[in-house]
């Protein structure tokens, strides 16, 4: 059975990756080829030539269609053929599904699923993303694991003491407590701990300038699949916030991941960086740039090596859940019932990848 | 820019892992409480709303 939610958006590629060029991603399991027209609409298609199967990506576009490299098919931005080699009649089935895309918040969103179900207004924000007030570092890591392992890797943050200690761990996270609370109706979670006092980790004391010990808070916000975000509070210690829910003196950092299942063993592990402070500095985007693609790229190492692991373990083996496991105990559970509710939708449908 | 605010009404359930102890102490959106030192165990019980849940009298929110 799978382990993938569908009918839900995910994140495909970053705006900027998506241009005149064809773009191939495989997400869920299937694969998109991905453009804009030549207005700067994104379009997203099934990578697959109806006739025999080519990837569209190894072709070229010609205006706002795509011919494709073997025979010439030739498909419009809604997927349908409008030109076959050496005849005027177009088969009616001649068609590749298309699939819902919305840019937002620098992301492009793709719709996995059945489209009649695909609701923009369902897409979760991270707005300062695409916000002048805020300077974003950004990128993707492929990741050869499956998707569940970035989420409990993501949910639990005390292994930044172990894993990520000199970077952004300090001997603190690890013995924060945390309160966890599950927002069934909306599908959210939050988990937080707040630190009133603690090391400054050479990650924010660099890019900060602050000398001493801080306050700092952490905010998870998790949407169930895809969006991850963590909302970073770095302050002097004992500067809070002011009463009208202002916050001059405190430094944020908004930290986003797009965690986009490929196949069911590798993942797309979108990861940003957005602060409201030093906007114009380029010496601490280049720091915070390097500093999490390090920091991501420990995550990717301990993953990879995880899930080769994993997949080879007996079935049925067992693990041991302690205190700092409670999050991510919930991401499971709500993904659990996610992927359930969508296997039940999908067995009532008759195919997959319907043409629209 | 302000932090993230606690969330919104509806179906809540909040586990405070308590300071010092072992002990997580969980809240059901009745009103129920319960402590445990298993994370595990403590989630079956919060998902098994409303069996074995007995909200406070005067049904005090959590």
């Amino acid at each position: 059975m799978t382990a993938f939610v569908r009918n839900q958006w995910y994140v495909a590629a970053y705006a900027r990756e998506v241009g005149r060029d064809l773009l191939a991603r495989t997400i869920l399991g299937e694969p998109l080829v991905l453009y804009r027209t030549t207005e700067g609409e994104p379009v997203a298609l099934a990578d697959r030539c109806v006739h025999r199967r080519y990837p569209l990506s190894e072709s070229r576009l010609e205006g706002d269609t795509i011919v494709c490299g073997y025979h010439g098919f030739t498909y419009d931005k809604g997927g349908a053929c409008v030109f076959v080699p050496g005849q005027t009649r177009i088969p009616r089935t001649a068609r590749v599904a298309s699939y819902p895309v919305v840019e937002q918040d620098s992301f492009i969103w793709v719709w996995i699923g059945d489209r009649d179900l695909a609701d923009p207004a369902l897409i979760p924000r991270a707005p300062w993303l695409d916000d002048s007030r805020y300077t974003v570092v950004c990128g993707m890591e492929p990741l050869a694991a499956r998707y569940q392992l970035l989420v409990d890797n993501l949910m639990d943050l005390s292994h930044e003491t172990y894993l990520h200690g000199g970077y952004i761990g300090t001997p603190e996270v690890a013995d924060t407590p945390i309160t966890t609370e599950v927002d069934e109706e909306n599908a959210v979670i939050h988990v937080s701990r707040h630190m009133a006092d603690a090391e400054c980790p050479p990650f924010y004391a660099k890019s900060t300038g602050i000398q001493g010990r801080i306050t700092r808070w952490q905010d998870i916000e998790y949407h169930p699949p895809c969006l991850y975000l963590l909302h970073s509070r770095i302050a002097p210690v004992g500067v809070l916030p002011n009463e009208d829910g202002t916050d001059p003196n405190g430094f944020h950092v908004e930290i986003v991941y797009a965690i986009t299942p490929e196949t069911e063993n590798t993942t797309l592990d979108f990861w940003a960086v957005a602060r409201d402070f030093a906007l114009d500095d380029e010496e601490v985007t280049a720091f915070l740039a390097e500093s999490n693609r390090t920091v991501v790229m420990q995550d990717v190492v301990a993953l990879d090596l995880l899930e080769k692991v994993i997949a080879n373990e007996p079935e049925g083996y067992q693990e041991l859940s302690i205190n700092i496991d409670t999050g991510a105990l919930a991401a499971r559970r709500i993904l659990k019932r996610m992927v359930a509710e969508s296997s039940a939708a999908a067995s009532v449908r008759s195919s997959q990848a319907v043409p629209s | 820019m302000t932090s993230a605010g606690p969330p919104g009404g509806g179906a809540v359930y909040r586990i405070d892992w308590t300071p010092g102890t072992d002990v997580l102490d969980g809240a059901c959106h009745c009103g129920a409480r319960h402590l445990s030192e298993d994370p595990v165990e403590l989630w079956e019980w919060l998902l098994a709303h409303p069996e074995g849940h007995h909200p406070p009298a005067g049904g005090e929110g959590a």
